[in-house]
C-alpha cells in the first residue's frame, strides 16, 4: 500500500529538515561564541566560590570536561543544548533553562501583541495609501511611516514615558505587573495589559513602517495588473475589487517579511523590554552581558534562533496556504 | 522643440548629470539630501564650532536650552553642553555609519558573490551560514559580541558590521544568479579570463546598483544600533555619542527632558535623511523599478 502524505505535510516536513543544519550552525557558533570569551566554566566557578588552589582548579577542568580536544567539547555542548540543557547560571544560581522559562512567557506575549498590531495597523494603512495615492492622505501616512521608521525605539518608549507616566500619570511606568497588589482573575489580566501598553506600542509603532510600506508598493502593483482590470471590467466594485482581488496577492510579500522581520524585533524587545523593566528574555539578555553571565546568554541565542525558526516555518506554511501557485510537492 | 539644422546630435549628458536629473525629480529626496548634508557639515565643523572637549565641563548644570549663550541648547546633569555633544556625536554617529556599512556591504558582496557565481554546495553552504546569521536576532547578536570583545568604539564597529551583512549577501547573491548565465559573461569566459575578473571585474559592477541603494538602509540602521548599544551604556565612553547622551538623560527625564529629547531628534533627522537619500537613489539608479 503506497503511504500517502498530504502535500502540505509533505511541505511542512521538508522545510523542518532544511532548517536543521541552520539550528547545526547556530550551535557551533554559539559555542565558538564561548570558547571566544575571556574565561570558562571553571573560571566562573571559582570566582563564584570565591577562589581555590590550582590543583583543585585543575581537577575541575577535568571534570567539566575542559580539557579534552575541542571537538570533543563541540560534540558534548551540541548533544547538550539539543536536549535545552544550557548549563548552570552562576548569577541566578539556578540551570539556565529555569531562567529563560521564566522569562519566555512575557516575551512571546509581547512579541505576540506587537506584531499583530503592526501588521494589522501596517497592513490597514498601507492599503489606504496606496488606495489614494499621491493624494494629501497618502502623503501623511507615509511621512508618519518614515519618521516611526526613523525614531530608535528607546527614544520613542522614553518619550511615551515622559507623557504618558511623567506628566498624564495614566500608564505604569514600568514591570509586568503592580507589585504587591496580587490581583486575581480579570484585574491580573487587566494589570497586565494596562503594563505592556507602552511597550507594545512602543515596538509596533516602530516595526510598523515597515509593514506599511511594502504593502503599499504591493498594492500599487497588483492594481495594475490585467486580472484586476479584468474584474473591474465585470463590474465588481472598488471595495469588493480591493477585499477579494487585490489584498490576497499584495499580503504575499507582506507575510514573508513577517517571518524574516522576526528575528529583528526579537532583538528590539531588548532595548524595550530594558526601559520597561519588563523580565523578559530581552531584558535577561541585556542583564547576562552587563553581568557576564555568558552560559544565560548563550541559552538566549539559542532559544531565540529556535523561536525564529518555529515562526519562519509557521509563515511558511501560511504562506503556502495564501499562495497557491506554491509547489507543495 | 525645433529641429535641429546640423546632422550634429546634441551633447549627451553626462553621466553624473543624467543620475542628477533622475535625483532630484524627487522632492522628499532633495529635502534628505539638504538634511545629510547638515549632519556632514556639522560632524566636519565640531571642532571649530565647539573647540575642547565636548566631554567637559561647559556652564552650570541642568542649563534649559536658549537661556545662556555660552550653551545654547543648555546642559546636562554633569554640566556638559548639548550643543557641542550633538555636533562631535554627528562625528562618531557617521563614522561608525560609514565604517560599520563598508564592512557590512564588503563581507556581503564576497559572500554573495561567491554563492550566486558558483552555485552548487558553496551556495548551499554559505547560504546556511547566511540564513545562520539571519536567524539569531541582530541586536542579541551584537550585544554578545559586545560582551566578548569589550566597549571599544573600533569593536563596536565591526561587531554592527558582522550582524548587518545578511541583506547585502542576500542581494548580491540574487544579481548574480541573473547576470552569471548572461552573454557577455560567456563571451569574456570564452576568452580565457579567470573567475576572479568575471566576478570582480564584469558581474560585479553591474550587481551593484540595487546594494548601492541599500547602503543607505544599513548606514541608517547602523546608527540607530550603535546609539541602542551607547544608550544601554555600553558604548564607548570616551566618545560623546547621541545615544549615550539620552541614555544619560534619562536619568533626569522628570525634570530636564531636554537632556535627551535633543539627541533624540538628532538621530531621527539624521536616520530620516538615509531613509530619503536611500529612495532618491533608488529613483536615480533604478529608473526602470518604479512605474
Amino acid at each position: 500500500m503506497p503511504l500517502t502524505v498530504p502535500p502540505i505535510l509533505a511541505y511542512a516536513l521538508r522545510r523542518l529538515i532544511q532548517a536543521a543544519p541552520v539550528v547545526v550552525l547556530i550551535m557551533i557558533g554559539t559555542f565558538l561564541l564561548l570558547k571566544l570569551a575571556p574565561g570558562d566554566t571553571v573560571d566562573a566557578l571559582v570566582g563564584d566560590m570565591g577562589g581555590a588552589d590550582a590543583a583543585f582548579i585543575e581537577r575541575l577542568r577535568i571534570e567539566y570536561g575542559l580539557d579534552q580536544p575541542v571537538w570533543v567539547q563541540l560534540w558534548r555542548y551540541m548533544v547538550k543544548l539539543a536536549s535545552f540543557d544550557f548549563g548552570w547560571s552562576f548569577v541566578y544560581e539556578q540551570p539556565v533553562s529555569t531562567v529563560l522559562m521564566d522569562r519566555l512567557g512575557n516575551t512571546l506575549l509581547l512579541m505576540a501583541t506587537s506584531l499583530s498590531l503592526a501588521f494589522t495597523i501596517g497592513v490597514l494603512l498601507g492599503a489606504i495609501a496606496a488606495r489614494r495615492a499621491y493624494s494629501l492622505s497618502d502623503n501623511i501616512i507615509s511621512t508618519l511611516g518614515l519618521v516611526f521608521y526613523a525614531t530608535p525605539s528607546f527614544f520613542l518608549s522614553l518619550m511615551m514615558m515622559l507623557i504618558f507616566s511623567v506628566k498624564l500619570g495614566w500608564l505604569p511606568v514600568g514591570g509586568i505587573k503592580t507589585i504587591g497588589a496580587f490581583y486575581d482573575g480579570w484585574k491580573h489580566v487587566w494589570d497586565v495589559a494596562l503594563h505592556l501598553v507602552m511597550p507594545t506600542a512602543a515596538l509596533s509603532l516602530i516595526y510598523l513602517a515597515f509593514y506599511l510600506r511594502l504593502m503599499r508598493a504591493a498594492v500599487l502593483e497588483v492594481a495594475e495588473l490585467d486580472y484586476v482590470r479584468t474584474a473591474r471590467a465585470k463590474g465588481a466594485g472598488e471595495t469588493r475589487l480591493m477585499a477579494h482581488h487585490i489584498m490576497r496577492n499584495a499580503l504575499l510579500p507582506v507575510v514573508t517579511l513577517l517571518g524574516l522581520q522576526f528575528s529583528t524585533v526579537l532583538g528590539g524587545s531588548v532595548v524595550v523590554e530594558t526601559i520597561f523593566t519588563l523580565p523578559g528574555l530581552g531584558q535577561l539578555a541585556y542583564q547576562s552581558v552587563i553581568q557576564r553571565d555568558l552560559n544565560t546568554l548563550m541559552g538566549i541565542i539559542f532559544l531565540c534562533a529556535i523561536i525564529v525558526v518555529v515562526v519562519n516555518f509557521l509563515t511558511d506554511l501560511l504562506y503556502a496556504r495564501l499562495d497557491s501557485r506554491i509547489e507543495l510537492k | 522643440m525645433t529641429t535641429l539644422d546640423t546632422d550634429l546630435r546634441p551633447p549627451e549628458p553626462s553621466r553624473l548629470v543624467v543620475f542628477w536629473r533622475r535625483y532630484r525629480r524627487n522632492r522628499a529626496a532633495l529635502f534628505g539630501l539638504a538634511l545629510f548634508a547638515l549632519v556632514v557639515a556639522m560632524a566636519l565643523t565640531a571642532g571649530i564650532v565647539a573647540p575642547g572637549d565636548p566631554l567637559a565641563r561647559a556652564g552650570d548644570p541642568l542649563t534649559p536650552p536658549f537661556m545662556d549663550a555660552a550653551v545654547p541648547l543648555g546642559t546636562d546633569q554633569l554640566g556638559r553642553d548639548i550643543f557641542a555633544g550633538i555636533f562631535y556625536g554627528a562625528r562618531i554617529s557617521l563614522m561608525i555609519g560609514v565604517v560599520a556599512t563598508l564592512i557590512s556591504i564588503g563581507i556581503g558582496v564576497v559572500i554573495g558573490a561567491l554563492a550566486g557565481y558558483f552555485g552548487g554546495w558553496v551556495d548551499d553552504v554559505l547560504m546556511r551560514v547566511t540564513e545562520a546569521f539571519q536567524t539569531i536576532p541582530n541586536f542579541v547578536l551584537l550585544l554578545t559580541l559586545v560582551a566578548i570583545t569589550g566597549s571599544k568604539i573600533e569593536w563596536i564597529t565591526v561587531a554592527i558590521g558582522i550582524v548587518s551583512w545578511t541583506a547585502p549577501a542576500r542581494m548580491v547573491r540574487a544579481e548574480f544568479m541573473s547576470l552569471r548565465g548572461r552573454e557577455f559573461v560567456d563571451a569574456v569566459r570564452n576568452l580565457g579570463v579567470s573567475d576572479a575578473a568575471i566576478i570582480f571585474r564584469e558581474i560585479l559592477p553591474n550587481a551593484m546598483p540595487p546594494v548601492i541603494v541599500y547602503a543607505s538602509v544599513i548606514m541608517a540602521l547602523s546608527i540607530l544600533l550603535e546609539s541602542a548599544l551607547a544608550f544601554l551604556g555600553l558604548g564607548d565612553p570616551n566618545y560623546a555619542s547621541w545615544g549615550n547622551m539620552i541614555g544619560q538623560g534619562r536619568a533626569v527625564l522628570r525634570t530636564a527632558w531636554y537632556c535627551a529629547a535633543i539627541p533624540g531628534i538628532a538621530i531621527v533627522l539624521t536616520v530620516l535623511s538615509f531613509s530619503l537619500l536611500g529612495e532618491g537613489l533608488n529613483d536615480a539608479l533604478n529608473p526602470r523599478q518604479k512605474k
